[in-house]
């Protein structure tokens, strides 16, 4: 397997212009042609979806809920960055490359990075032509906010809907297309397939949600667009469906998957509070901005908050780095949060928590100004807690939120399968070792609105595509092991439910391969996690059958391939001895207990190949040269 | 505590339907609506039944995946609040739980709980978008949008499609989910352009859907869990009326906005 990654020649502010004169164009009378199929409704993916359709291709696009606007990007809260400087503080296209190679702990590709940081312009543009009504100041002019690793305040948003209102505007396009007849919209519809035909993609298996019918959909070229994989901790901020499916089986396929231990730990999420708990509940990051965090300064101090003196708080995040203070990156902040809490000084009943307190906000600004700001997530917040954080301070935790690794791309967003591009949180690209806030949207948007109708034309008008039918040999087998997978797990009735064994991978996980990992918590891993899968295929119980609506086989297909998944993530924490941004190894780190990085033996990214089942994958480096950023220790100090 | 939830069941579209009575035993005040009804589902199938289907994914209030009746109103008993934001100290021990899918016969059953919601995709597909292709729009700040306005355009834009409205209203009228869609992109500079052709797309896809018509009772709004006022259905009505008196095929040289 060799790993192109195609980036353009010339200096880092002219590859993209450059990149997108020398590829080729479709003949727009011959863009009705193509068919492109794109997996997966959010942000990257309708965005996309839309756009090639309204460039004149076909587009079929699924998705596993019953609409495309339920994606999970739905969710997000707090804000997209863009580097317009509308503030007049210093921002502008370098800072927000420098600041997000940074954050990203130098584990990005740079040339990737600087294309994000041009396309943000055009993002932000692009949602206020749709109707995205972003907050504005009373000029009428955009109104930004700061976000977490920036000294910038270049954060645009929607109150706390940010992600719910850029999506919606994607959805508005993409159902405009399919009024039209460009795009095809099927949900309620898993992906169990890639089909490969003559090495390229050409299509996907699908399942039928409402009938179990599984069958192909044949393509000219495939985009991934499935969000990312945090499932496989079982509880992380992620929707319920959120799956690994889609780009597991193109691994499988032959799409090298980049960096799959670069998970992200958000630091400010509601903390659990019982074995029932399904999912965790983010509290924006973008809180704070306002609030402040704190424990006791006294290990086991249990006063109720407002009995306890400043004097007697610590502001730990402000003690620790000064100059960023409470917007410390996430992975810092977790990390911090963390250590108090194992020093015995964590606040709620698990002791488990920190405070996240706006005392001092409301106090400066005034409640109405902090309603006017965070409304809906105070709201949130009480409804889960029963408790009102205009009167207490908010209990938080960190909880897994998000992948910085997922499947292998090139500069034009493709795997190392050749057809399959991928997108949004899906891939691996531009955020490296760890996501700064507010940059997922803007990565996700900038995927599908402005690389991807120039990638896929290219490839398209580059490559010699023969004729696919339906009843050919690579298709009929490819049909006939996604619907083997379901027979199989129908038939075990077993005597454990589903959400058992999701429940267990994710405890093994998040000891294991959460917040800090060793070698030796790794290796115990890569013993637990095959023995839990040969059980889950001898034992598991799955009712009913494939002709009707079965949500326990959907769970039962996607927790089979997190079994997998979480054993790869492991393998490839354990082989990266340093520790980068989200990937914290105990025995690599500074005096200070920072992230302590190996750059001379790991600046590359991990590209695994799966080499066959039961086998070891191989691992293939794509080296990283920073060139712009100078790698300097991360300090937020 | 220890309930008893009456539970429609219905194995598929064409199959009809009855209330199946199950015990939630053991639950915790701090569980939320949906873990509960998890918490059900495990017991069922252990015990090798199948258990209840119904419609979920954010579990965070803002997806719009899930919705049901509970004890006859859309999405249970607390104000601004989606079912899996409900949690069961709303609830005392003892309690009988009645939990129906939305009724509405633009909505269709599936399968037990879940409906087919795919008429509120079409309103949308017919018209509840502002037509700018992607590339070559006007810097962000080009236009400035009064701060009120876009205020109240967010707080129409806030409809998260889960069809509480429809399923609260005596009509099931699908009013204010149009209203909203129509006010968010009508108090916008943006939407100009499309603001009359607009609503009378959306309203005509609206009784194609066979939807209910508005006759002003406000089940609506005291079901929404975003709390989105009907008076976006009042906005609603004025531009449908301005714009069956304005807006004139395209090729009309006595075309206005």
């Amino acid at each position: 397997m060799e790993l192109n990654a195609r980036i353009p020649a010339g200096p880092i502010d002219e590859k993209w212009d450059r990149a997108r004169f020398d590829m080729k164009l479709v003949n727009p009378a011959n863009k009705r042609k193509y068919h492109v199929i794109v997996v997966g409704s959010g942000l990257a993916g309708a965005s996309a979806a839309a756009s090639l359709s309204e460039l004149g291709y076909n587009v079929t696009c699924f998705c596993y809920q019953d609409s495309p606007r339920r994606a999970h990007s739905i969710a997000a809260q707090g804000g997209i960055n863009a580097a317009k400087n509308y503030h007049n503080d210093g921002d502008s296209v370098s800072r927000l490359f420098y600041d997000t190679v940074k954050g990203g702990d130098f584990r990005a590709r740079e040339a990737n990075v600087y294309r994000l940081a041009q396309n943000s312009l055009s993002i932000i543009d692009q949602a206020v032509a749709q109707g995205v009504p972003f907050a504005r100041e009373y000029s009428g002019l955009l109104d930004n906010r700061s976000f977490g690793g920036a000294q910038v305040s270049r954060t645009f948003y929607a109150r706390g809907q940010t992600g719910q209102q850029l999506l919606l505007g994607a959805y508005q396009a993409l159902e405009k297309e399919v009024a039209k007849g460009g795009v095809t919209m099927i949900p309620r519809t898993d992906m169990l397939e890639l089909i490969v035909v003559g090495g390229k993609a050409r299509g996907v298996v699908v399942r039928d949600q409402l009938t179990g019918e599984v069958r192909s959909h044949l393509g000219d070229a495939v985009i991934l667009a499935t969000g990312g994989y945090g499932n496989v901790f079982y509880l992380s901020t992620n929707a319920k469906g959120c799956n690994t499916t889609a780009i597991w089986r193109a691994y499988r396929k032959g799409a090298a998957f980049g960096n799959p231990c670069f998970t992200q730990i958000h630091p400010t999420c509601i903390p659990v509070s019982g074995e029932y708990q399904s999912k965790l509940t983010l509290m924006s990051e973008s809180l704070r901005n306002d609030g402040r965090v704190w424990v006791p300064k006294r290990q086991g101090d249990r006063r109720p908050p407002g009995e306890i003196p400043d004097a007697e708080r610590d502001y730990f995040l402000e003690r620790m780095y000064p100059s960023f203070g409470n917007l410390s990156p996430r992975d810092i902040a977790s990390r911090a949060a963390k250590r108090v809490c194992d020093e015995g000084r964590g606040v709620g009943e698990s002791g488990l928590g920190v405070y996240l307190d706006f005392r001092d906000a409301i106090h400066r600004l005034g409640a109405p100004k902090i309603r006017e700001r965070y409304g809906n997530l105070f709201e949130m917040y009480e409804r889960i807690t029963a408790e009102d954080p205009y009167q207490v301070p908010m209990r938080i935790f960190p909880a897994v939120h998000y992948t910085m690794g997922g499947l292998w791309v090139d500069y034009h967003l493709m795997s190392t399968v050749p057809g399959l591009f991928v997108a949004g949180e899906a891939n691996f690209s531009d955020h490296g070792a760890n996501r700064l806030g507010a940059s997922a949207l803007m990565q996700g948007l900038s995927d599908g609105y402005f690389i991807l109708p120039n990638t896929i034309s290219h490839y398209l008008a580059s490559t010699k595509l023969d004729a696919v039918a339906v009843d050919q040999a690579d298709v009929k087998q490819a049909e006939a092991d996604a619907l083997g997978r379901v027979s199989r797990l129908l038939q075990i009735d077993g005597k454990r439910t589903v959400a058992s064994f999701h429940r267990e991978l994710g405890r093994i996980m998040w000891e294991r391969c959460g917040m800090a990992r060793t070698a030796a918590g790794l290796q115990e891993a890569l013993r637990e996690i095959p023995a839990l899968r040969e059980e889950f295929w001898q034992n598991v119980r799955v009712t009913g059958g494939n002709d009707t609506l079965n949500q326990t086989l959907e769970h039962g297909l996607r927790v089979a391939d997190f079994l997998e998944l979480g054993e790869l993530m492991c393998r490839d924490a354990l082989h990266r001895e340093e520790s980068c941004g989200g990937h914290f190894r105990e025995e690599y780190q500074t005096e200070e207990g920072e992230a302590l990085r190996d750059d001379d033996n790991f600046a590359y990214v991990a590209a695994w190949e799966f080499t066959g089942e039961g086998r070891a994958p191989a691992l293939h480096k794509e080296p990283l040269e920073f060139e712009h950023v100078q790698l300097a220790q991360r300090s937020y100090k | 505590m220890n309930l008893t939830l009456q539970v429609w069941r219905q194995p598929s579209a064409a199959a009809p339907g009855k209330f199946v009575e199950y015990a939630a035993a053991g639950i915790s005040p701090d569980m939320s609506f949906l873990e509960m009804l998890d918490v059900v589902n495990e017991g069922l199938i252990a015990k090798g039944e199948t258990p209840i289907s119904f419609d979920h994914d954010c579990r965070e209030g803002i997806c719009g995946s899930c919705g049901m009746m509970i004890n006859g109103v859309a999405h249970g008993p607390e104000r601004g609040t989606a079912t899996c934001q409900l949690h069961m100290r709303s609830f005392k021990d003892g309690d009988v739980v009645w939990i129906e899918p939305w009724r509405a016969r633009a909505f269709p059953v599936v399968k037990d709980l879940c409906v087919n919601r795919g008429a509120l995709d079409r309103i949308i597909g017919a018209g509840g978008f502002i037509s700018a292709y992607t590339g070559g729009a006007p810097d962000g700040n080009a236009i400035p949008v009064p701060k009120p306005s876009v205020d109240a355009a967010m707080d129409a834009a806030a409809c998260i499609g889960c069809g509480a409205c429809v399923a609260a209203c005596p009509n099931g009228s699908a009013s204010l989910f149009t209203a909203a869609k129509v006010a968010h992109l009508g108090l916008l500079p943006q939407g100009q352009p499309e603001r009359f052709r607009r609503v009378l797309t959306m309203v005509a896809q609206m009784d194609a859907e066979h939807f209910g018509h508005c006759t002003l009772y406000g089940e609506c709004q005291e079901a929404c869990p975003k709390e989105i006022s009907i008076d976006t259905i009042s906005r609603m009505n004025r531009d449908y009326l301005r714009a069956t008196l304005t807006v004139r095929p395209e090729g009309d040289l006595a075309a206005t906005g």
